[in-house]
């Protein structure tokens, strides 16, 4: 049994030792540095170009580095959500990025000069397309028949589901209560993360599933199966952007720099589709990998910006929270 | 006196470990926070779904304990191993499985609708108390089990012969003994339920504390109102612990010659109905984990194999020093202190573990340790629970024999209690390690990417929309989980004494 500790201690002081001069320490969530995330390609690409070892310290992205504060080992971190970066940039840990936004091509006007966009996507739901018509409006959603089963997440524990109540917010206003009741009856169950209810959704447990407008590219891409559709609403669909900033007391500014700079060009944008699943950020969409060109985009776009989501997000949880407690 | 100094140390280690986090926690997010309403009816919930979900457990593990107690059949120690996996499935795993059985499109709704009867829904608090029991009627199987078990087979002998009651003679007074501490274990884990509650609560009506803490830590990063939850958790764990002593009264049967029971009484029909339902409401959703699984097997990344052999180093690293500290905490005390280490949440611990080693190390440096050490405190009130009465009957029946034929300290335990604990010991050790296989605990807060541990590589694959493979990783996980468990507890039978 001493043999099998000394094996783990052995294991885990290895990779210290490992630690060198000219490393970018990147913080990234667990998906982005898993090895089906975009963490690795993107790590291969930029070491070719930086004469630098890149390493990737992966977790819960935000709670780690308040946790650390003024001591935290990162240069660079990356895989933000625009809706929670108002308590990030509050906490000074942040240093402008200092780069032309130009190349963006999002559906809408960015200047933040800190917290830089990589990839973006919008709440939708995702049906079988063999089974159901689908909903050409959130109106029609609500009005289907109660025997559609959906399945959302909890927008006290999921970043999409703290997406849709703000969706719900932007469409119904002070009608969201009202909204959340007339959906109440369809929902089968919410759940902690999208995981789980992208799970129950491919067993068949429900019919609809909050996700992404692109989750569908996933199934046409990987899996050659063209029966999951995302449905566009007329109302609108709600903007979730992904995002990256350098730390202030980074003690590598150039190489964090010439990092933030590698995620605004093609070759790191190019990545994004097919690993992310998202929308890359700065790409025109001639330059989208086939299955993306094809997916339907809303015409309308919602967004909150960081401080209208802090303003609302109480409220506009306890509308669904009380509206479902019924 | 040695062997109380070690029972101090070991208890002071157990507390440390538990208190200190919490305290630094605490002290970061700079004192206590008052309650919300919404805190408040969050637990609520929290106490009456564990509650029920306790009551039910136990309450049907004991007719199906006392089944498999009495009753000899071919492949009843297979059973009994393979209906203790429910105990150790990740929980997204479980939740599948039972939803391949009483899901909209489960089995059992397939089987009602052709007869015209009414569809069964899950979704709600009867799904959340449906998957709790299904999660813990096999420990509370295991642990009323033993305590038939521990009942010497001479005084059902005395008691067939004599005609006299059986129940009330014998089986009331080890109840009383067991059942409570059962109980009270499972109370606590049910405390801490969060996904499980959630998605088959069907909403916002079945939030718990742990959500609560969940949310103040991510959403907030409020981390008094996380430490505040922790230390209501820890409240209503101590008391669950202390009142499960009080109520845990009865009297020691006596040393026998050690046998098997043999049994005279009882309906055999009774008990074959018994073991039959409990069998097929554990291994039902299994066996749907299972096939769903093996669809998943080829899609596994070669890269599943370190998080294997990762995982199984945390496994037997936490059954190493869970059993270094079980043996000398064997005592009252100690068991309800150990209680502690479940009723708090799992991400206070770590994040308090990590504010703690952060100024002298890296943390992701310490994800495998203290993954590990998180695995421990969490499996510290289970080992516990079933080592105790074997430990305590052994000092009673033997420990004076022992001192008269002159040992003490280490021989007597080597040479006396020990051997009759293989049996026992097996049992724990199987699940510390089968628990700590499964565990996705504190990692996420600590680790780093090609660190990860088996139950992390299958959320990452969930999480990339890879179902099938995620299956297969689970079904790996389930396979090894029951290996490291069934060595174990296989180990601790062959040859025991007892």
């Amino acid at each position: 049994m001493k043999k099998t500790l000394l094996t783990v201690a052995g294991l885990t002081f290895a990779s210290v030792a490992a630690a060198e001069t000219n490393v970018l320490t990147v913080y990234a969530p667990d998906y982005f540095g898993s090895e089906w995330g975009p963490g690795p390609s993107i790590e291969e690409a930029f070491e070719a170009q930086c004469d630098c070892d890149l390493q990737y310290q992966t977790g819960d992205l935000l709670p780690r580095l308040l946790l650390e504060g003024e001591r935290t080992e990162a240069d660079v971190a990356i895989g933000f959500n625009s809706d929670i970066t108002k308590r990030a940039r509050e906490s000074g840990l942040f240093a402008p990025h200092g780069l032309d936004l130009s190349p963006l091509t999002l559906p809408l006007e960015w200047a933040d000069d800190t917290f830089l966009p990589f990839n973006y996507g919008h709440t939708a739901f995702i049906y079988d397309n063999t089974k159901l018509d689908g909903f050409d409006s959130f109106e029609a959603l609500l009005n289907a028949p109660d025997d559609v089963r959906v399945v959302i997440q909890d927008p006290r524990s999921s970043i999409s589901g703290l997406a849709l109540v703000l969706w719900v917010n932007a469409v119904y206003g002070d009608e969201a209560e009202a909204a959340w009741a007339r959906l109440a009856p369809k929902i089968v169950t919410v759940t902690q993360g999208w995981s789980e209810s992208y799970g129950l959704f491919t067993d068949g447990e429900a019919d609809v599933v909050l996700s992404y407008t692109t989750s569908p590219a996933y199934h046409i891409i990987a899996e050659e199966d063209l029966t999951k559709s995302a449905a566009i609403f007329d109302e609108g669909h709600y903007f979730m952007v992904e995002l990256a900033a350098k730390l202030a007391g980074t003690d590598n500014p150039e190489l964090a720099d010439q990092f933030m700079a590698f995620i605004l060009t093609e070759e790191f944008q190019t990545m994004i589709p097919t690993t992310n699943w998202s929308f890359p950020a700065a790409l025109t969409e001639d330059k989208w990998p086939e299955g993306f060109q094809e997916l339907p985009m809303p015409e309308t776009v919602l967004f909150y910006d960081e401080n209208e989501a802090a303003a609302l997000r109480d409220g506009a949880i306890e509308a669904w929270r009380s509206a479902l407690s019924q | 006196m040695a062997q109380r100094a070690f029972s101090i140390i070991a208890a002071l280690v157990v507390a440390g470990l538990i208190i200190g986090p919490v305290t630094a926690v605490l002290w970061r997010g700079g004192g206590f926070t008052a309650l919300s309403a919404a805190d408040v009816s969050a637990l609520q919930f929290t106490i009456w779904q564990a509650f029920w979900s306790a009551f039910i457990s136990v309450g049907l593990a004991i007719p199906v304990a006392r089944a498999l107690a009495r009753r000899a059949f071919w492949g009843r120690s297979a059973l009994i191993s393979v209906m203790g996996a429910p105990f150790i499935l990740p929980v997204i795993v479980a939740i599948l499985g039972l939803l391949a059985v009483f899901g909209g499109n489960g089995m059992l709704n397939l089987l009602l609708s052709p007869l015209g009867l009414p569809r069964l829904e899950i979704y709600g608090a009867q799904g959340v108390i449906l998957a709790h029991v299904f999660f813990n009627l096999p420990l509370a199987v295991r642990l009323i089990l033993q305590g038939w078990l521990a009942v010497p087979s001479e005084r059902f002998r005395v008691a067939a012969s004599l005609g006299a009651p059986v129940f009330w003679l014998l089986e009331w007074p080890m109840l009383r003994r067991v059942v409570p501490g059962a109980f009270a274990v499972i109370f606590v884990i049910c405390l801490g339920s969060f996904a499980v509650a959630l998605t088959l609560g069907g909403g916002p009506r079945a939030t718990t504390v742990e959500l609560a803490i969940y949310q103040a830590f991510k959403f907030d990063f409020d981390l008094s109102k996380a430490a505040s939850l922790a230390v209501v958790q820890l409240c209503l764990g101590l008391g669950a612990g202390g009142l499960a002593l009080l109520l845990s009264r009865g009297d020691m049967l006596g040393a026998g010659f050690d046998r098997v029971v043999q049994r005279w009484d009882g309906s055999k029909v009774l008990d074959a109905v018994f073991i039959s339902l409990a069998s097929l409401f554990l291994l039902a959703p299994l066996v749907a984990v299972a096939i769903a699984g093996m669809a998943g097997l080829p899609d596994l990344p070669s890269s599943i194999w370190a998080a294997t052999f990762r995982s199984l180093m945390i496994a037997l690293g936490a059954v190493a020093l869970t059993m270094a500290l079980a043996l000398p905490l064997a005592t009252k005390a100690g068991e309800a202190a150990s209680l502690l280490g479940i009723s708090v949440s799992g991400l206070v611990l770590g994040t308090g573990l990590f504010l703690i080693v952060q100024p002298f190390v890296r943390p992701s440096s310490v994800a495998l340790p203290v993954t590990m050490v998180v695995n421990v405190l969490m499996a510290l009130p289970f080992v516990l629970r079933i080592l105790r009465p074997g430990v305590e009957s052994a000092k009673a029946d033997f420990g004076r024999l022992g001192q008269s034929l002159g040992l003490s300290g280490f021989a007597l335990w080597r040479i006396v209690y020990l051997p009759r604990l293989r049996r026992p010991m097996g049992f724990a050790a199987g699940l510390t390690g089968a628990l700590a296989m499964g565990d996705l605990g504190v990692i996420t807060l600590f680790s780093r990417p090609g660190e990860g541990t088996l139950p992390l590589m299958m959320y990452d694959l969930m999480g990339r929309y890879q179902m099938d493979a995620a299956y297969g990783a689970a079904l790996l996980l389930v396979a090894l989980s029951l290996g490291v468990f069934w060595v174990f507890d296989k180990g601790g039978r062959a040859h025991a004494v007892v």
